[in-house]
């Protein structure tokens, strides 16, 4: 194990407990200058109330202890966290985007010259501040003109200048291409070096893998085992995480393929992407893999009516259908399933009656009319066969963990009767248990005969999965690989995956 | 005694308690209240509020607002006149014309809305200005009397002892509630302000969705435009302003939410009720107008408050 320098913070015996639940029972956690400690934990394993009451959002019940320095001391809201050297970077980070880079810097202490705000010095002190981190960010920038990789790094560079010793990254990889990861750790890295503590929260286990030192488990709010990360490999930190054994989670029956049900030819929309073609069969998974920025979405947002396009044509069961708008789309079969569940997937604040009927009312109506009993009875006919966590059916989708809200549109699409279902990250924030509930759904639909496409930029969620990957880069499929060619012999070759990605052809 | 928590009590019910609360307080309080007279007078006054308020509701339901149901309900009540007093139509056909023609107001709100992509707010704000000028313009600004006298009875008229302006009123609360609750239209609105992207992602016409709630909405304004001057016996050019606030507050009171989504049709007929009674039963103690109307402007928000924080 590797020699840290003090302990910067201590929480000892922490429990929180809301009205109806108690989110976190006798948990400890501690960092030490010099040390990445991931945190890591299912959905509602309490890793957001632990850092929450860290961070000063949520007072611990009493009987909690809190060291900072190995001195006892008391966090009682958030501006006392940051008076006290703890900061943190959110995946969906806290600026201000209509403001400029040193406004956010400055926000609510402004510096003064008579009775002015003096930009200057602004300006002067923000871009030290970033230049400190290793970052060339012109001051002036709108945040909101800025990619989230720059504006994470912005609020980095606040929470050094602010002189933070503790900073806690919560999912900061979430929406961050591969190179700006890159970029991402090695400023933790540096961070590290001159002698911060980190606390890292991922799903991502190659991240957890390749940053960290230390790993803290919590499972239903409990403290698991706090362990360093060169002790464990990946299957036995999820065992530890879900507290069973869990087999390779990617390897779900795949059917013998039938025949082609989607085809698309020549789909080209200028300046997005460009001449992509590829067939989809019965009862196949068909990964696209790519950088963020590649493409991938927007085809498939074009196949799916959501987007326009210049040119193209898209086939189903070998007949050539228009595709104008989503609903033209539905019609035809296909199902597209967004990344962005809250913003472009789910009706939060309405039923999970009405998000699984939202598509297919046409269905169960008669001159506008809807059969309610038709209705409900749908709804409880897949909340059953895809088991949809739900109380009733009458829940608030908003109500719903992350999993159970992607199986709620996995039902909705299967009361359209879809033949191909294009996930898009299907499971960017679900936890590992979810993960597999949702796999196990994949295994499912391919059995009753229908076609998958994954859109993924996690590799061995897309490669573990695919019969087949078409790899896209600036537009152009570079390449379609068979699951004999990216998987020789059962060895993943993500580097040929990654090379192609990048536009590199051998 | 058992502890009732309020957040266990529905809109509906809280708004059918205070209801009743007024109800009570306002009987003991003045002999005249629960006279069939006034009762039938509170029923008159409510419903063209009411009517217009229900349309407002399918707009707020859908995440918009419509701010020219003033001008709408001005519109339809001049050209009802108009065709009445100087062309000397029959009752029927100008009532119908009239509606007709002030409803092509809404599908109008709906183009600008949807296609020319101008905020509800700022589109029918703008609406509202300049239909009123046309109506300034097509009367000269002056009243249009001389309408026939069946007219203006059927506003005084009363049907098993409800008013006939009551009966029109309960009839297109059914069939809202119908709507909402049993037509693809209803639940299509619900999607759109719940989240307009999934809506559109999930093969929900949202076009026709939002002229749809766009007109229904100048409809019914249109029909209460007709009601409103058979009561008032005359076309009056600047009939019907401000009846936007009333509608938005009705709605508003019973529980609709300007993020969208929300709201029910009972919720509003409730909310209508709340603000005719405090209106009516104002008048009849002789509490001073102006001070009403700061008693019912607080009563608005503090009646939203309490909600919000009910459904934390």
């Amino acid at each position: 194990m590797e020699a840290f320098g003090n302990e910067l913070v201590r929480l000892e015996n922490i429990s929180k407990t809301f009205p109806g639940v108690k989110a976190l029972k006798n948990v400890k956690f501690s960092v030490h200058a010099g040390e990445i400690h991931a945190l890591v934990g299912e959905n509602g394993a309490g890793k957001s109330t632990l850092i929450k009451v860290l961070t000063g959002a949520h007072m611990a019940d009493p009987g909690g202890e809190i060291y900072i320095n190995g001195k006892k001391t008391e966090i009682p809201n958030p501006a006392s966290a940051m008076a006290q050297g703890i900061g943190a970077v959110y995946q969906d980070v806290m600026t201000a985007p209509h403001l400029s880079v040193g406004e956010n810097f400055f926000l609510g202490k402004l510096p003064k010259k008579g009775c002015f705000i003096d930009w200057a010095r602004v300006n002067r002190e923000t871009r030290e501040s970033m230049k400190q981190i290793g970052v060339d960010i012109n001051p002036t920038t709108l945040v909101k003109n800025l990619s989230v990789a720059a504006q994470e790094m912005v609020a980095i560079g606040k929470m050094v200048r602010e002189r933070a010793k503790v900073i806690i990254f919560d999912e900061p990889t979430a929406l961050l291409t591969n190179e700006e990861v890159g970029q991402l750790f090695a400023l933790i890295r540096r961070l590290k070096s001159e002698g911060c503590g980190i606390i890292y929260i991922s799903h991502r286990m190659e991240e957890i893998f390749s940053l960290c030192d230390t790993v803290t488990v919590l499972k239903d709010g409990e403290y698991v085992d706090t362990v360093p990360v060169s002790s464990v490999d990946e299957n036995g930190l999820i065992a530890m995480m879900v507290g069973r054994k869990l087999e390779d989670m990617y390897s779900i029956q795949h059917p013998e393929p039938g025949d082609v049900v989607l085809e698309v030819r020549n789909m080209t929309r200028a300046g997005v992407f460009k001449d992509v073609s590829f067939k989809v069969r019965k009862g196949e998974i068909f990964g696209l893999y790519g950088l963020v920025g590649a493409g991938r979405t927007e085809t498939l947002r074009a196949i799916t009516g959501a987007d326009p396009f210049d040119e193209g044509s898209v086939f189903i069961d070998g007949k050539k259908v228009s595709i104008r708008n989503p609903k033209t789309s539905i019609k035809s079969g296909l199902a597209f399933l967004t990344e962005d569940r809250k913003r472009q997937g789910l009706a939060m604040n309405l039923s999970v009656n009405f998000n699984v009927n939202i598509a297919s009312y046409d269905l169960i109506s008669k001159s506008g009319f809807i059969n309610l009993s038709k209705e409900k009875n749908r709804t409880q006919k897949y909340v059953k066969e895809i088991r949809i966590k739900t109380p009733t059916i009458n829940q608030k989708a908003s109500n719903l963990s992350g999993g159970n809200q992607q199986k709620v549109i996995i039902g909705r699409w299967l009361a359209c009767s879809s033949k191909v279902f294009i996930f898009d990250e299907p499971t960017v924030g679900v936890d590992v248990g979810a993960k597999v509930e949702i796999y196990h759904l994949f295994e499912q639909l391919l059995k009753q005969g229908a076609a998958i496409i994954v859109i993924s930029s996690y590799l061995p969620e897309v490669m573990g999965l695919s019969d087949r990957i078409a790899v896209m880069s600036e537009g152009r499929i570079m390449r379609e690989l068979s699951r004999s060619e990216f998987a020789k012999d059962g060895v993943m070759n993500e580097e040929m995956m990654v090379r192609l990605a990048s536009g590199i052809v051998d | 005694m058992k502890k009732i928590k309020l957040s266990n009590i529905s809109t509906v019910a809280l708004l059918l308690i205070l209801v009743a609360v007024m109800f009570i307080a306002l009987a003991c309080a003045s002999d005249v209240f629960l006279t069939t007279n006034n009762l039938q007078n509170l029923i008159r006054q409510t419903a063209i509020y009411g009517v217009i308020a229900i349309g407002m509701t399918f707009v707020i339901m859908s995440g918009g607002i419509d701010l020219s149901v003033g001008s709408v309900v001005g519109l339809s009540g001049v050209i009802c006149a108009m065709l009445m007093s100087n062309a000397s139509w029959p009752i029927f056909p100008a009532a119908v014309a009239a509606v007709l023609v002030a409803t092509l107001v809404g599908v109008f709100n709906g183009i600008i809305i949807f296609d020319g992509k101008v905020p509800p707010f700022i589109a029918t704000l703008g609406v509202n200005t300049a239909m009123r000028g046309v109506i300034m313009l097509i009367t000269g600004a002056r009243m249009i009397s001389g309408l026939p006298k069946a007219f203006t009875s059927f506003s005084r008229d009363t049907f098993l002892y409800i008013p006939m302006l009551g009966w029109v009123w309960f009839i297109i609360i059914a069939v809202a509630i119908v709507v909402i609750k049993y037509t693809t239209f209803g639940r299509n609105n619900f999607a759109v302000g719940s989240n307009t992207e999934a809506a559109r992602l999930s093969g929900i016409n949202i076009r026709l969705t939002t002229y749809g709630v766009y007109t229904v909405c100048a409809f019914l304004s249109a029909i209460a435009g007709v009601l409103m001057t058979a009561r008032l016996g005359n076309g009056v050019p600047t009939g019907g302003e401000g009846y936007e606030t009333d509608a938005i507050a009705a709605a508003v009171l019973g529980g609709a939410s300007l993020t969208g989504a929300e709201g029910s049709i009972i919720g509003t007929v409730l909310g209508s009720l709340i603000m005719a009674t405090l209106r009516n039963g104002g008048n009849l103690l002789g509490v001073n107008s102006f001070v009403l109307d700061i008693i019912i402007g607080l009563m608005i928000v503090f009646a939203v408050m309490l909600d919000k924080k009910r459904k934390k």
